[in-house]
């Protein structure tokens, strides 16, 4: 085991050694569990086991440091104003305002309502993912096969932990993918591909609303989305406004 | 305003039944054709009596319509100033709807055309394109959100002269007792965007007037349908034509057919949406 130094706050829904224990994942696997990207009090600090569903709620201007413990670990996430969730992470809308199809340092993350919901203050991977969707039991089977539909999926993993919070089917949009990679070809070919991240590389946003975060820590084995060994994810709030 | 009261004999209520029985006949540029069999406009090769649904829709404006499994649907763009943003839903259970990241990414083709499948989140097709002249469409930029608008042309209500598409698909949906929870990311037809290498998402705007999309409904489909610019058209201007919307009677797509088997990923969704029909007895 490789991994960097953790704070003894770290708290995990699972035994943290166990999660952190190499030997338990795909040979070769390295962890590093870096640290938050943005300076400031740690108001959370949570490791993500694999295959899991995280969420949490930010306050306005603190930050979510995702990091990529294992490498290639696609975190599938959606984000919605955690006082009026009718407003929620746009696709079309982030992606049209900056005339780009990639998530990058700078990049506002913007809601339904064209507004602001969280800008991307820091990313250690060239190119974030925010066209490829979520996986799903329902969708693998077209993929892959019916003999998928009974594999675990994030698509679950949003309903599950969306129902803490009375959301459905309905409050289910597209969706950012950290750590996943995704390129669109001359002539339109669009795939999930090998990934371009590493143990320990990050990526931060912070709320310029207060947000509720939902994260599915992605399940699926049948693509380079998390490359066929899924890891955990370290997921870090610091609060850089706040006084020390 | 006196000008036009006086156009008007509304004093009493025999005289007011009469001032607005007196606008009986009258045609305007956009407006439903009923029975649609009488639209001016019946696509070429179309039986009129088989049309269910004929309609001109102006410019930041909006229409919706439940229809039958195998319905045919026909979106023209009368003057190449078009575009309409679409949104799919099951009829039966409106939860499903169309997933714009799963029609991109389960054909591992982000660009719409002719064969290709709208899918929803379920697995499942809810429309197929069967023709397309046009070529220019987006799964990307949706449609104008209310901020956009307001950035861009300085009002996004439906009052305004510059709606957003947001708008116009709140309205579209709360006729059916949907709401904003109920919209996700639409897709856009008749202007066209294309993604460089490094992302850069390049407006290819129109293939010109007189182009046209066709649709099959492989479920009992709810239609929602907004018209407004593209949200990267460049143009100043709040630049949206006509749109012309004929639907009629036709057959899915089924076993046998050349789309069915065209790709193994489309051919597990149709088996899916066959699936959930024949359990529902339809």
């Amino acid at each position: 085991m490789t991994a960097t130094a953790f704070s003894p706050a770290t708290r995990c829904p699972l035994p943290l050694d166990e999660v952190l224990d190499t030997a338990r994942y795909a040979e070769g696997t390295v962890f590093d569990l870096s640290g938050p990207m943005i300076a400031g009090p740690v108001v959370l600090d949570e490791v993500v086991p694999a295959r899991a569903p995280w969420s949490a709620r930010l306050a306005t201007g603190q930050v979510l440091t995702i990091v990529d413990v294992g490498g290639n670990q696609s975190g599938d996430c959606l984000l919605f104003n955690a006082d009026d969730t009718d407003e929620r992470y746009s696709v079309p809308d982030t992606l049209a305002w900056q005339g780009n199809a990639y998530v990058r340092t700078g990049t506002v993350l913007r809601s339904t309502l064209g507004e602001p919901l969280a800008t991307v203050v820091g990313n250690e991977v060239d190119r974030q993912d925010t066209i490829g969707g979520a996986c799903s039991k329902e969708s693998n089977t077209l993929r892959y096969g019916h003999h998928t539909l009974t594999e675990h999926a994030c698509r679950d993993n949003f309903l599950a932990e969306g129902s803490r919070y009375g959301l459905g089917v309905r409050d289910l949009v597209s969706n950012l993918n950290w750590f996943m990679n995704v390129p669109v070809e001359a002539d339109g070919a669009l795939g999930i591909v090998d990934g371009i991240s590493g143990p320990g590389r990050r990526v931060a946003f912070r709320a310029d609303k207060d947000i509720l975060v939902l994260v599915s820590n992605c399940p699926q084995l049948n693509n380079p989305c998390n490359e066929f060994n899924p890891t955990p994810l370290r997921m870090i709030v610091t609060d850089p406004g706040a006084e020390r | 305003m006196t000008a036009i009261t006086q156009e008007h004999h509304t004093a009493t209520v025999l005289s007011a039944r009469d001032d607005a029985r007196g606008q009986t006949g009258r045609r305007a540029e956009a407006m439903p054709y009923l029975p649609a069999s009488s639209s001016p406009y019946v696509p070429a090769g179309v039986d009129p009596d088989r049309l269910v649904w004929a309609e001109t829709v102006a410019g930041g404006n909006y229409t919706h319509r439940v229809v039958a499994r195998g319905t045919h649907l026909r979106l023209d763009d009368v003057e190449g100033t078009g575009c309409a943003h679409l949104l799919l839903f099951n009829a039966l259970e409106p939860g499903e709807r169309l997933n714009v990241a799963d029609t991109m990414k389960i054909p591992w083709q982000a660009y719409l055309g002719a064969g290709h499948p709208l899918l929803s989140g379920d697995g499942r097709v809810l429309a197929t394109v069967l023709a397309d002249d046009s070529g220019h469409h987006d799964g990307f930029c949706g449609s104008l959100s209310d901020a956009a608008a307001r950035a861009k042309y300085g009002a996004s209500a439906p009052q305004s002269a510059s709606p957003s598409g947001r708008a116009l698909f709140t309205l579209a949906a709360a006729k059916h007792g949907l709401t904003p929870r109920d919209l996700p990311p639409s897709v856009s037809f008749f202007q066209g965007v294309r993604v460089d290498a490094d992302g850069t998402l390049t407006f290819t705007g129109s293939a010109g007037p007189g182009r046209s999309v066709e649709l099959v409904a492989e479920l009992p489909l709810l239609v929602l349908i907004a018209t407004s610019p593209h949200p990267l058209d460049p143009r100043p201007g709040y630049i949206n034509g006509p749109l012309r919307v004929h639907a009629w009677r036709g057959e899915p797509t089924t076993a046998g057919d050349p789309r069915w088997d065209a790709t193994p990923e489309i051919h597990r969704a149709y088996l899916n949406t066959a699936d959930y029909l024949t359990a529902r007895g339809l």
